[in-house]
């Protein structure tokens, strides 16, 4: 307990920064996830071709290796300057792990969609344009509410990954949850007791999500 | 061919469509030749960057990492896969004294984040060199999550199966081991590969705790000023060993589950379990 009580000072802004991640990353990769999903549902040939191409690479690419190329190669190309992430080398990083855990989780975020988008039979739609419907009235009033009990579930499977993600970022230079134990063993602290506060504060923050999960995957399985 | 969303294209529609496809590859193709430009503007392409693929001591880190990697993912694999069974039937066990712990085990190690697993067991207990560490980290990771996969498969058996089992006078363990986790495994297959596709991938975590793995040498590589800081080169190098052997893991999954389906021990079940289980393996 006093390794806690003594470091909160480490433990409060650690995981601020772990939820800060994990919020805008989340955003991130649902809007990029979305985009994606939608081009390898097309009508048009080149577009699922390339959804297909960036989920296949993405998907079989380590996500260290991916926040690797953000936080160390990147910078190499001079695409941006330094100023463009405000300057300071701690918000480059925080810039790059957040690229990193977009980009990544966005290529499953997409195959969520896209699956559940698949579990809609074609008779529904053939239906309702039977009926008349708009493609958007199809869409929002059939198809969506449908596959949006499929997408629900394996989605918050997803991002409780991206939040346990989110700790890769402390092999490159982030400030968060992953990387208070580095700093304690600055000041001499107990290394394994801070790390099992750590692990405990994840178990936490992700049992209840991943109960929640279940019991809705039960509740809406039947429905259908 | 009418997909969910989309109807038959007519003569418009495919029309529309074509421009659809024009607009989509002049967008690709700037985004792609403006990521060769900067390539080129910052002299990646340049014979300096490359060289170092031309000399042998570098080959052979370059392979000695790549085995070192394999090593980790195939002590990792091995273990998981004896950790999820062994946890699998506990979590089955008619005891509760059994279930309920093996649950709790399971429950606990799916929660807690993979690199702070390892960091514990590399700075928190330290057994030894980081390959100890990484491999008890993937073991009790990927572990309970087979563990789950491989309880799903058995639990989608239909119940005619251990029914018939008991009838015949077969024992628990028997009934287990002879007839329930043949067909359960047989029916994740798919599932239990993507798993170890994920569990190859987190290898990588090594970097973080100075295992020599493929990053780590890539990181060395990187660095060296006599060939010009060569990290963008190294990292497509490292980047298309990953890939690869992913694929293959994949392909080989993909081959067998085609195979199962000619097979006609393989019990067709209605919904497959696997494909709930596989959503979570990010």
């Amino acid at each position: 307990m006093d390794v806690l009580l003594d470091n909160l000072d480490l433990y409060g802004p650690g995981f601020l920064n772990t939820v800060e991640l994990f919020l805008i990353s989340a955003v991130g990769s649902l809007v990029l996830g979305t985009i994606l999903a939608m081009l390898r549902v097309a009508p048009v040939p080149v577009m699922r071709a390339i959804g297909t191409t960036y989920v296949t690479l993405i998907r079989n690419t380590p996500l260290t290796l991916v926040f690797f190329f953000f936080a160390l190669a990147f910078p190499l190309l001079e695409i941006v300057n330094a100023d463009t992430f405000g300057g300071s080398a701690a918000s480059y990083y925080f810039s790059a792990a957040l690229m990193a855990l977009i980009l990544y989780t966005a290529a499953f975020v997409c195959e969520v969609v896209r699956s559940g988008i698949n579990t809609v039979p074609v008779g529904q739609a053939e239906a309702s344009r039977a009926l008349g419907l708009t493609f958007g009235q199809m869409l929002g009033s059939v198809v969506l509410p449908q596959a949006t009990r499929a997408v629900v579930p394996p989605m918050m499977s997803t991002m409780i990954a991206l939040l346990k993600n989110t700790t890769i970022a402390a092999g490159f230079s982030v400030f968060q949850a992953g990387s208070i134990s580095l700093n304690l063993s600055e000041r001499g602290e107990n290394q394994l007791i801070g790390l099992l506060w750590v692990a405990a504060f994840f178990i936490v923050l992700v049992i209840p999500m991943t109960l929640l999960q279940r019991s809705l995957e039960k509740r809406w399985s039947i429905a259908r | 061919m009418s997909s969910v969303l989309f109807d038959v294209p007519g003569p418009r529609a495919r029309l529309r469509h074509r421009l659809y496809a024009a607009l989509t590859i002049v967008v690709v193709a700037g985004l792609i030749g403006f990521v060769l430009y900067r390539f080129a503007a910052t002299g990646q392409f340049e014979g300096k960057k490359w060289s170092w693929l031309e000399y042998v001591n570098i080959q052979l880190s370059l392979v000695d990492a790549l085995l070192n990697t394999l090593k980790a993912f195939g002590l990792g694999a091995v273990f998981a896969l004896v950790f999820g069974a062994v946890f699998a039937a506990g979590q089955l066990s008619d005891h509760k004294i059994i279930r309920v712990p093996s649950m709790l085990v399971v429950e606990l190690f799916r929660a807690v984040p993979l690199v702070v697993l390892i960091f514990v067991f590399h700075y928190g207990v330290s057994p030894g060199p980081p390959l100890y560490s990484v491999v008890l980290g993937l073991t009790l990771y990927n572990g309970s999550v087979l563990a789950e996969v491989f309880r799903a498969g058995v639990l989608s058996l239909p119940r005619g199966q251990s029914e018939a089992a008991y009838a015949v006078g077969m024992r628990k363990t028997q009934v287990m081991t002879n007839v329930l986790l043949p067909q359960a495994v047989r029916a994740m297959l798919p599932a239990i590969i993507s798993q170890l596709v994920v569990l190859l991938k987190d290898t990588a975590l090594g970097f973080l705790i100075t295992y020599d793995e493929l990053l780590d040498f890539a990181r060395d590589i990187g660095s060296y000023f006599e060939f010009g800081r060569p990290l963008i080169p190294v990292t497509i190098v490292v980047a298309a060993l990953y890939i690869s052997m992913c694929l293959l893991l994949t392909w080989l999954a993909t081959y067998l589950e085609k195979r199962s389906r000619r097979d006609k021990k393989v019990i067709e079940l209605e919904k497959n379990p696997a494909e709930d289980v596989v959503a979570a393996a990010v």
